[in-house]
Formats: structure tokens, C-alpha cells, sequence
């Protein structure tokens, strides 16, 4: 049992990444729809990169860097050409897959690295927490420490103050003073470098190695468990581990559902969406509303300005 | 000790806000800056706290040229400004609102910010909790939390633009109090305002702007006429003598009540006939926009019936108002009347609907040009809405209008328009009238509201606090009246 | 129109639009040389690959059918201001419901085919509305909900192939059970092109263009799409209109889908969409949103999508360099408009703080509608 839920926490943690990282993007008011090719870039380049050093590494920073650039493309065209990110987001999407086929078709097959395991001592100890969440390796504990770091940044220290500010209501920010634009460059880019890790933790550590269709779906799953995550990057991780049980569960019925182990294979992503889209519903935010511990679980707006441009007269 | 603002200009897109102001105001006293709406008073402040830049002109603060090119810039040299809608963070508590954007210096951190709320409790009254979620304060709460903000950051010039919209008489007693304590500490505090009675009660001086510039100053007390005429120029209007005779009842109001946005406008009882012009007069929020959307079945009245005709239409929607000839202009022509990137066959095309599922362009284009040289738009067919200035922008709209309107309802029809244009409408508003249409409208313009109204309600906080005859009412009195001061009148 | 005026035109045509494709152009050779191919070499079987012969002509077409069809159908979606991510998914219902039709239908020639057509219209019309009721009734965003559709139609897809429909003894993804012929559009000569197909993608462009310049419907729709509050004012139900636009969308979609499964597959497979869904949104945003710019802009598609496939028999390429090739094209295209509109409107304001002049940049505004994206959308005043 503990097994599962240890495969569960690994199994996710890429996605734990992505969502992060995406989070941080949006709470300061930046959509970066290009997850899904940005996911899968990273894993091809950050496989790359560790291939050819034999250094992972290098394979890490690598897919950081594409992720970087892709938000940093995102984010100069709307803050300086002011283009609609979604419109930019979705083709970047679909650039980011169709690349990652192309320079990943030389690599596919070719054996990976794998990032170092290493049990906490101590923690490991714990029954439970310690085999499910202490039992991993650096990378899991990297995506701990993402989430962690995130959501302590964003809710308990003033620059994290002045993110959401920024994602709230821009205009309030720049008559504080701060500089809207420059912030919000500044989280998108780091947003798009956290998702990046996310992307070669796919191709290095979850799976050793590349192939096509890899990542395939995770990148608009960790746009919907942004949103199911409230805009919270604890919650955001807290939806990866949701969606990685529902694979997991998926992943147990084949043997008993043979025949529909292709359709089961989808199932995690359409369950996904319904709860997002059943969650948002009126009926239910007003059903919720009444309930303050259902609130609390469930609540979470988006930063109002998310999407907009902020231009000063 | 004084601050001093030379030549400040600043246009957008063809609208010149600011014209040349220049304005003096010494520390140590509450300076009112007096104006309607439009005349450019919070765009002069926005500069001022460097939150909007000046096309030119200079701020001199104790001798000492400023260069303003942010917020950040002006809360270094100590101005800080509350704006008129609060900026506040609505989803945030009071602690964070207070921490953000504050200098991370030792001193500013949240148990300073927690002490400092204490201190404004105590000095003014101010009673915010801390940890309060900032959307569930009222608007007056908010600017509490926004001047203990401004002053917690070292503000010496306090700038408050129109703070006694959507406050309660409670927290303005509270504000005015702290302001007149703040002033006799040697504080600069700017009151931003149309309000008379305000500026009268708690200013040391005051500057009137009218269309972007500074068209007066005067040491306070200053008689309240004369403040009227710096605010609205001299306004001697013979109203014109009516054309018709009014006909049957076209708009009924029984006792509405409606809430609209957060303001409830009350008690609404009024009944308007055909070929009558009715204007609505009051500072800007004080329910006329209510008003209107009531009248044309965008807001259902909680309390109340409204009747067109003999048919009581309480409840119904937009679609059976405009059946029923009801035709609403809102102020904002590319917001809510035009549809920017659509051209003016396109638009023609839309209300007209020349045909019932194609569209003859031929024909739509005709008829636009034909509607161009009536309403004498500067234009042509292919010409898009958002390419037109205001003034043609107003032109189109009235040239859309269907040919059969009982009812009329429209926001400022001339705001922003020059004379010329301004006068244009007037003509094709008249001739409306003589057909039989009904025209309520609301404005800003006294001198508009007494020429052309047959009768004129004056709304304050949510209210209609007089109806008057528009042919026995003088400038000062209406003026007076908008501020509030029933006394005058 | 001085002739300075028309240089200065002609030269904002050049910066907006050929450019940037030669510079996308740059790239795929870079990239091609990156991975040690020869770049102009692979170009060239690229282009023989889509157009050198009637069999490689025909297989342009027939993935230029499917992209025509979409990128009309989001013409009007996007004129609405509405982002139909959800447009695989009615591609895929539309298959699956004329599959469905291809089992049970009466196997007769012409009714089954008509059968099949009205049923893959309504499946993806269906789809299409779902995504619209969630978006007005339930104020779901539509690129989630419509994301979820797809999943899910994916989902059933393969549920249907490998359960229900699956091959006689063998549960397979490679497909359902081949047609019966009736099922099957007739084809040129030995070549997969099927006129029916074309002419039904035609009439799609004559009747969306017709629809967007002649109607009121498509007029009502632009209103609505470019500023609701005013649609509303005029008294255009908007709601109503959203839910219209994604209806025909959804028929246009399912026509797609239809023409996969009789035209292309002859059968239901899980990829049945073929990518042509989001593909479309790359080409309706290239096109603008104009109905007549999308057969162009759909056909160099199909080419780049056809001919790359012929670089993994001869040289051993990965065939995504196509998709690198559109996608590219599309970014540096949107990325240059914006350019040249932040130019524009800085000469503007420049101008206008001297002549007043307004500004107006709507006719270049590359960048789309501005679609909400929050997920609680709202629509209507």
C-alpha cells in the first residue's frame, strides 16, 4: 500500500512542478497556455542536454532554460506588443510539441539517467509519511521543496505580497510603486523555469528516456489543476497528487478490465476536467458557499487582472 | 513650504484634461479643489502623485523641482494620494494591504503595520481589524485604510479625490476630523471635490477648475454663488419656450426601489409625458444612472412599479422595454453604444436590419450615407466607429436611433462634445421632441439641465432630493442644490 | 492614394507577413541542418511529397479538406470572441457518429452517405453545444470545458473501437471494421481524393464568407464577439448568438469528422481528428479570421502537414517538422503584427499629441478577440 502511494508522490511530481510553476505565472497575472509544448520541449532538450554531457544535471538546467524562454516569449508579447497570451500560449503549444518530436526523433529509446534516490534519514523512519514521502529521490524532494517554497513566498513574505498585487489589481501596485511590468516578467519567466524542470523530470527521472507523445496531455492538465488548485501552489500540488492517484487507479483496473485499458488510460484527464468543470459550476459554488469547510477546500478566485495589460498613461 | 504645479498640460487621444495649470498650495492647510465633472481636477492629482505622466509642465515641492515618473517617485518626496475608487486589494486582509508596496526597511513590517492600525484607532477614530478581508469593508473603511497607509509611509502631502462619494455621514464626520488634525500638524492636504458644502466646511482656500484649467482661487469663506460661477461659468440661460404641449403619460415610476452595483437609489416617483424633457441633475453616482437603467428594464426594481403607458412593465426585461419604444444612450459612446471595428453601414445595417437574415450592403450603405449627411458625421460608410472623434461618435448614435422612440433615455448627451456639436444634438433632440418623444436625460451641464429640461430632478445619495421647474430655477440654486445644500435654495 | 502612401503600405505588408515567413522559413532550414539533413534537399521532397503527382495531390486535399472545414467553422467562433479549443473533440464526435450511421445504416449508395453527413453535422453541433451551454449557462471557461470535451470524445473514441464496435475477434486501436462501400465517398481514379469532399469544403468557405458579409446573423455575431455590452444594448440576445456560433462551428467540425471516417480512414481509429482541430486554430488565426484567407492559408498547411511525412521514408526525418514549419510561421506572423502595431500606435500618440488625431488600430489587430480568461467568464451585461 505504501508502494502505491509512494509511486503516486513520484509519479506526480512533475506535474507538481508544472502547476507551480504555472501558478506563480498566473498569480501575477500572466496565463502561459503553452504548457504542453513547454512541458514537452523541456523533456527532449533537458534529455538531450543530459545524453550529450552525461551530466543530468546539465539535463535540468537545460530543460529550465527552454521553459524560461518559451514564458519569456509569452510575456514580452504581451507586456511589450500587447498580443493576446492566449492566442501566443496556444501556438508556443503547439510549436513545443511539434519540436520535441522532431529533435527528440534521434533520442528516442536511448537509455536515461535518473536522479540519485536517497531516503531522508529519519523522516524516512515515519510510519507512512516517511516510506510514502521520504523514500524518493531528489527530484520528488525538489518538488517539496518548489510547493513549499512557493506557497511560503506567496502567502507569508511582502515580495510575494507584491506578486499577488500584481495579479490582483495592477493598478493599485504601480500607484504603490512597484514596477508591475518588471514583476510580472520576472514570474513568468520563473514560472516557466519551474514547469521546465517539471518537463525533464518527465524524460530523466520518471521515465528514463524519451519518446513521442511522452508528456502528451500533462501540459493542459497542469493549466486545469491550477485552476482546481484555487491559485494556490500547496493545492496545486495537493491536484497532481490527485490526478497521479487517479492513473494510479486507472492503472490497477486494467488488470481487471482488459479490454478497456486504452480507454483507462484517458480516464485520469476526463475525470480531471469534469471535477473542474463541476467544481466551478454555480449550483455547486453556491452548494459550497454554505458549507464553510467544503469553502475552504474548494475556494479560490483568480487573480482578477490575470490576462490583462498594464500600461501606465 | 509650499508645493507648486507650473503650466501642467497633459491631452488624451484629443481631450485636453489638463490646459495649462498653475497652482500654488502652502503646507499647513486644507486646500478644496473645486470643479464639475470633467474639468480635469483628478487628472491634475494623478499627475501630481505621479501615477499618470504630464505631456509637460513643472512640480516644484520647497523650492525643489520634482521629476515624477512613477508613484514610487512621489511617495519618496512625501505626496501620496487616496483615489476616488479606493486601490485597494479587495481579496486581501487590511494587514497586507497596509504591507504591500510599503519599503521593506526594519520599521515597516506587520507588527509596525498592526501598530499603526492601533494608532489611526486611536488618533482618528479609524476602528479597522487587522485581519479583515478588505472586500468586506465599506468604501469609507477602505479610504481609512488607505490614508493610515499613505500617512504610515511618511506622506506630507495627502491627496484625497472625492473622498465622500459612497460614505456614510458618520465616516465623513470621522474624515474631516482627521484631516483638519492632520492639517494643524503642518500638513499638506488637497480635498478634490464638487461638492460645495464640503469645501465650505472644511477648506482654508480653494481653486476652481473648469475644463482644464484653474479658472479661479479664493480664500475660504467665499460666498457660495460665487463659487457656482467658477465652477459652471456664467450661466444665464433663458430656457427655451416649450414647442408642444405635453401629451398622455409615457413613463410611470411608483415608489421604486432599485439597487444597481452596490447603491440602492430609493423612493424613485416620477411620471413623465409625451414630448416633455426631463433632466437629472447631481453629482456623478448619486443614482440618476440608476435611474435610467431602470427605465429601460436593465435593473429590476426590488420595491415598486414602473408603468409605460397603462402597461405595467415592472420586472421585464430589455427586449420588451425596447418594444415598447424605450431607447437607451448610455455615456459611454465605445463602451456601450458602439461597437469598435464595426463601420458605420455595419452599424447601420445592425439596427436597421434591412433584411431579416441577409443583408443588402448596397442598400445599408445608401442608407448610412444618407444618415452621414443628415446628422453631418465626419465620416464616411467605411469609416469604423472607434476611427470617428466623440463628437461624431454622438452624431451616430443619434443617427441609429429607430425612427419611433416614445421614450428617450440618455447620459450626458453632449459630455465632451464642443459647442458646435454640442448644440447640434440639442437641435435633433428638440426636434424629437416636437414629434412626441419623451427625453429624460441626466447631465453634469447646468447650463444644459436648464435650458433645454422641462423639469429637472436633483438627486443626491441615492435620492431624488427636488423636483424642480426648470423655468423658475437660477444656476446658483440648481448649483447649490447638486451639493446638497437645501439651505441656499 | 499617394504613391508614398502606397509604398509605405506595401512595405507594412512586407514587414507584417513576408518576413516573418521567410524568417520561419530560416529556422526549419537551420533546424533541418541542425539534425544533419540536407535542408533544401528535404524542402524540396517536402513539396514533392504534397504536390508531385495526383496520388501525392490528392492526399493534399484530403487533409486540406478537413483544415478548410475547422478553420471556417472557428472563423465564426472567433468573430463571436469564443477560443473552440474544443473542436477536436467535434471533429471526433462528428466521426463517431457517421461511423455509427456506416454500421447501422440502410447500405444503400447516396442515403447512407447523406446519413452519415447529417449525423456527423449533429454529433459535432452536439459537442460544440455542450461547450457552449457549460460557457453561458454554467460560466465555464470555454477552452477548459471544451479541453475536457475533447478528452472525453477521445476517451469514447477509443472506448468505442476497442469495446462495442471492436474488429470480429480482435480488440484492437488500429480501428474498427472497415466500411461497408456505400460507406465509403467515391474516389478519383487510383488517388484518395474525393470531389465530394472538396465541394463540401468549398461550399463551407462560400457559405461562412456569405454568412460573415451578408447576414445579419454574421453581423448580430461580430457585435456580439467585439463588444457585448453594446450587442446587448441593441437588443441581440448574446447568449443566443454565442450558443449559435458554436453550433455551427460544431457542424462544420462534424462535416470534418464525417469526411475522415468515409473519405480518409474508412473506418473509426483514435486518431481519427488527425491533429486537424488545433491546426485550424493555427490557420484561423494566420487567416485573421477572414473566411477567404483560410482555403490559402489551409492548403500551404496541408502541404507542410503531407509532404513532411515523405522526409521519414527518404531521409529518415521525424514528419513534425511540418507542424515546427506552421506553428512557426504562425508565432513570427502574430509576433510581427504586434511589432508593427506598437510602432504604429506609438507614431500615433506621437501624432497625436501634436495634430490630435485618434487612434485607430482595429484593422490590424492580429492578436485575436480578446477572449476572457478566467474561468467564470462572463458574457452578457
Amino acid at each position: 500500500m505504501n508502494d502505491t502511494f509512494a509511486s503516486i508522490v513520484f509519479f506526480a511530481s512533475p506535474l507538481v512542478f508544472a502547476a507551480v510553476g504555472e501558478t506563480i505565472s498566473e498569480k501575477a497575472g500572466v496565463v502561459n497556455l503553452s504548457m504542453e509544448g513547454l512541458v514537452a520541449l523541456s523533456a527532449v532538450i533537458g534529455f538531450m542536454a543530459a545524453t550529450v554531457t552525461g551530466n543530468v544535471i546539465v539535463g535540468f538546467l537545460a530543460g529550465m532554460g527552454i521553459g524560461a524562454t518559451m514564458a519569456a516569449i509569452v510575456a514580452v508579447s504581451s507586456i511589450e506588443l500587447g498580443l493576446n497570451q492566449i492566442a501566443v500560449g496556444f501556438i508556443l503549444a503547439l510549436l513545443g510539441v511539434a519540436l520535441s518530436s522532431f529533435l527528440g526523433d534521434p533520442y528516442v529509446g536511448r537509455e536515461g539517467h535518473g536522479v540519485p534516490h536517497l531516503a531522508i534519514a529519519g523522516l524516512s523512519k515515519i510510519p507512512f509519511i516517511g516510506p510514502v514521502f521520504f523514500n524518493q529521490d531528489l527530484m520528488v524532494y525538489g518538488s517539496y521543496v518548489a510547493a513549499i517554497a512557493a506557497t511560503f513566498f506567496m502567502f507569508r513574505s511582502r515580495r510575494g505580497l507584491e506578486m499577488q498585487g500584481v495579479g490582483e489589481r495592477p493598478e493599485a501596485a504601480f500607484a504603490r510603486g512597484i514596477a508591475v511590468n518588471r514583476m510580472r516578467y520576472v514570474y513568468t519567466i520563473l514560472g516557466g523555469a519551474l514547469a521546465g524542470i517539471g518537463g525533464a523530470a518527465f524524460s530523466l527521472d520518471v521515465k528514463l528516456g524519451w519518446q513521442n507523445g511522452l508528456t502528451q496531455n500533462y501540459g493542459w492538465i497542469a493549466l486545469a489543476i491550477v485552476i482546481f488548485g484555487g491559485w494556490n501552489p500547496a493545492r496545486a500540488a495537493i491536484g497532481a497528487y490527485v490526478f497521479g492517484a487517479l492513473q494510479i487507479i486507472a492503472l490497477k483496473m486494467q488488470p481487471h478490465v482488459p479490454s478497456l485499458s486504452q480507454v483507462l488510460g484517458l480516464t485520469p484527464f476526463v475525470v480531471m476536467i469534469l471535477i473542474l468543470v463541476v467544481i466551478y459550476l454555480p449550483t455547486f459554488r453556491r452548494a459550497a458557499d454554505r458549507h464553510p469547510v467544503v469553502r475552504r477546500i474548494f475556494a479560490g478566485d483568480p487573480p482578477s487582472a490575470l490576462g490583462t495589460v498594464f500600461r501606465r498613461e | 513650504m509650499a508645493l507648486e504645479l507650473r503650466d501642467i498640460h497633459k491631452s488624451f487621444g484629443d481631450t485636453r484634461a489638463n490646459d495649462g495649470v498653475t497652482l500654488t498650495l502652502e503646507s499647513g492647510a486644507i486646500h478644496g479643489l473645486l470643479g464639475e465633472n470633467g474639468a480635469g481636477k483628478s487628472t491634475l492629482m494623478k499627475i501630481l502623485s505621479g501615477y499618470i505622466g504630464a505631456d509637460s509642465g513643472e512640480i516644484v515641492l520647497d523650492g525643489t523641482p520634482l521629476r515624477l515618473s512613477a508613484p514610487r517617485d512621489a511617495i519618496r518626496a512625501g505626496i501620496g494620494m487616496l483615489h476616488q475608487d479606493p486601490l485597494v486589494f479587495l481579496p486581501f486582509t487590511a494587514l497586507d494591504n497596509l504591507l504591500l508596496g510599503a519599503p521593506a526597511a526594519s520599521a515597516k513590517d506587520r507588527k509596525g503595520a498592526r501598530a499603526e492600525l492601533g494608532r489611526a484607532r486611536e488618533r482618528f477614530g479609524f476602528a479597522l481589524d487587522p485581519d479583515a478581508t478588505v472586500r468586506g469593508l465599506t468604501v469609507g473603511e477602505r479610504q481609512q485604510l488607505e490614508i493610515t497607509r499613505l500617512l504610515w509611509l511618511g506622506a506630507r502631502i495627502l491627496i484625497l479625490d472625492e473622498p465622500t462619494t459612497g460614505i456614510s455621514a458618520d465616516q465623513r464626520t470621522t474624515l474631516f476630523e482627521a484631516l483638519r488634525s492632520l492639517a494643524s500638524e503642518g500638513m499638506t492636504v488637497i480635498f478634490v471635490s464638487h461638492k460645495l458644502e464640503e469645501v465650505e466646511d472644511i477648506c482654508a482656500d480653494v481653486a476652481v477648475m473648469r475644463r482644464g484649467r484653474v479658472v479661479g482661487t479664493s480664500a475660504m469663506p467665499c460666498p457660495s454663488d460665487r463659487l457656482v460661477q467658477m465652477m459652471f461659468g456664467k450661466v444665464l440661460v433663458e430656457a427655451e419656450p416649450p414647442a408642444v404641449e405635453p401629451g398622455e403619460v409615457v413613463l410611470r415610476l411608483e415608489d421604486v426601489t432599485v439597487a444597481d452595483r452596490g447603491l440602492a437609489t430609493t423612493d424613485l416617483t416620477a411620471s413623465v409625458r409625451a414630448s416633455e424633457v426631463i433632466g437629472l441633475a447631481g453629482l456623478e453616482g448619486s443614482g440618476q444612472r440608476t435611474f435610467l437603467r431602470a427605465c429601460a428594464g436593465l435593473v429590476h426594481p426590488e420595491h415598486g412599479r414602473i408603468l409605460l403607458g397603462d402597461r405595467d412593465m415592472t420586472g421585464r426585461g430589455l427586449e420588451a422595454f425596447l418594444a415598447a419604444g424605450v431607447h437607451y444612450m448610455p455615456a459611454g459612446r465605445l463602451e456601450e453604444g458602439l461597437v469598435s471595428g464595426l463601420t458605420i453601414a455595419e452599424h447601420v445595417a445592425l439596427v436597421t436590419g434591412n433584411g431579416r437574415f441577409g443583408i443588402d450592403w448596397k442598400q445599408a450603405t445608401d442608407e448610412a450615407d444618407r444618415r452621414i449627411e443628415r446628422f453631418s458625421i465626419r465620416g464616411s460608410a467605411s469609416s469604423p466607429a472607434d476611427a470617428l472623434s466623440g463628437g461624431n461618435q454622438q452624431r451616430l448614435l443619434l443617427a441609429l436611433m429607430p425612427p419611433d422612440v416614445r421614450l428617450l433615455l440618455m447620459e450626458h448627451p453632449t459630455r465632451g462634445l464642443d459647442i458646435e456639436s454640442a448644440d447640434w444634438v440639442w437641435t435633433q433632440l428638440m426636434e424629437r421632441r416636437r414629434q412626441g418623444t419623451a427625453i429624460v436625460f441626466a447631465s453634469a451641464d447646468l447650463d444644459e439641465l436648464l435650458r433645454y429640461s422641462d423639469r429637472i430632478l436633483v438627486f443626491f445619495s441615492g435620492r431624488v432630493l427636488r423636483t424642480l421647474d426648470a423655468r423658475g430655477t437660477s444656476g446658483e440654486e440648481l448649483g447649490a442644490l447638486i451639493g446638497g445644500k437645501e439651505a441656499v435654495a | 492614394m499617394n504613391t508614398a502612401e502606397a509604398a509605405r503600405r506595401i512595405g507594412t505588408r512586407l514587414t507584417t507577413s513576408l518576413i516573418p515567413i521567410l524568417l520561419a522559413l530560416a529556422v526549419v532550414v537551420g533546424l533541418l541542418a541542425a539534425v544533419g539533413a540536407p535542408p533544401f534537399t528535404a524542402l524540396g521532397y517536402v513539396w514533392s511529397g504534397a504536390m508531385g503527382g495526383s496520388s501525392q495531390v490528392g492526399d493534399t486535399l484530403m487533409a486540406w479538406v478537413p483544415l478548410t472545414l475547422a478553420g471556417e467553422g472557428l472563423v465564426i467562433t472567433f468573430a463571436a470572441g469564443l477560443w473552440n479549443i474544443g473542436i477536436e473533440g467535434q471533429i471526433v464526435m462528428g466521426a463517431i457518429a457517421a461511423t455509427w450511421v456506416a454500421r447501422i445504416g440502410p447500405d444503400m449508395p447516396f442515403v447512407m452517405l447523406l446519413l452519415m453527413f447529417l449525423a456527423g453535422a449533429a454529433g459535432g453541433a452536439l459537442w460544440a453545444l455542450l461547450a457552449g451551454v457549460l460557457k453561458t449557462k454554467g460560466r465555464v471557461n470555454e477552452i477548459f470545458g471544451g479541453l475536457g470535451l475533447d478528452f472525453v470524445a477521445a476517451g469514447l473514441a477509443v472506448y468505442l473501437i476497442i469495446g462495442p464496435w471492436k474488429r470480429e475477434g480482435i480488440a484492437s486501436t488500429s480501428g474498427t471494421e472497415i466500411f461497408r462501400p456505400s460507406a465509403n465517398l467515391p474516389v478519383v481514379g487510383t488517388t484518395r481524393l474525393s470531389l465530394v469532399a472538396v465541394a463540401v469544403a468549398i461550399a463551407s468557405v462560400v457559405l461562412v464568407w456569405l454568412l460573415m458579409r451578408g447576414t445579419m446573423f454574421g453581423l448580430r455575431l461580430k457585435a456580439v464577439g467585439r463588444n457585448p455590452a453594446s450587442a446587448r444594448l441593441m437588443g441581440i440576445r448574446t447568449d443566443r448568438y454565442l450558443l449559435g456560433a458554436f453550433g455551427l462551428c460544431g457542424v462544420l467540425a462534424g462535416i470534418a469528422g464525417t469526411i475522415q471516417v468515409a473519405g480518409v480512414w474508412h473506418k473509426l481509429v483514435p486518431s481519427v481528428s488527425g491533429g486537424y482541430g488545433f491546426l485550424a486554430i493555427l490557420v484561423a488565426l494566420l487567416a485573421a479570421f477572414r473566411a477567404l484567407r483560410v482555403p490559402p492559408i489551409a492548403l500551404f498547411f496541408a502541404i507542410a502537414s503531407v509532404g513532411s511525412a515523405q522526409l521519414t521514408l527518404l531521409l529518415y526525418l521525424n514528419s513534425a517538422i511540418g507542424g515546427v514549419l506552421q506553428a512557426v510561421v504562425v508565432l513570427f506572423v502574430i509576433l510581427a503584427g504586434g511589432w508593427q502595431l506598437r510602432r504604429l500606435s506609438k507614431r500615433r500618440s506621437a501624432a497625436a499629441a501634436e495634430a490630435g488625431a485618434p487612434a485607430t488600430v482595429a484593422e490590424l489587430q492580429a492578436s485575436g478577440p480578446a477572449a476572457p480568461v478566467e474561468t467564470s467568464g462572463t458574457t452578457g451585461v
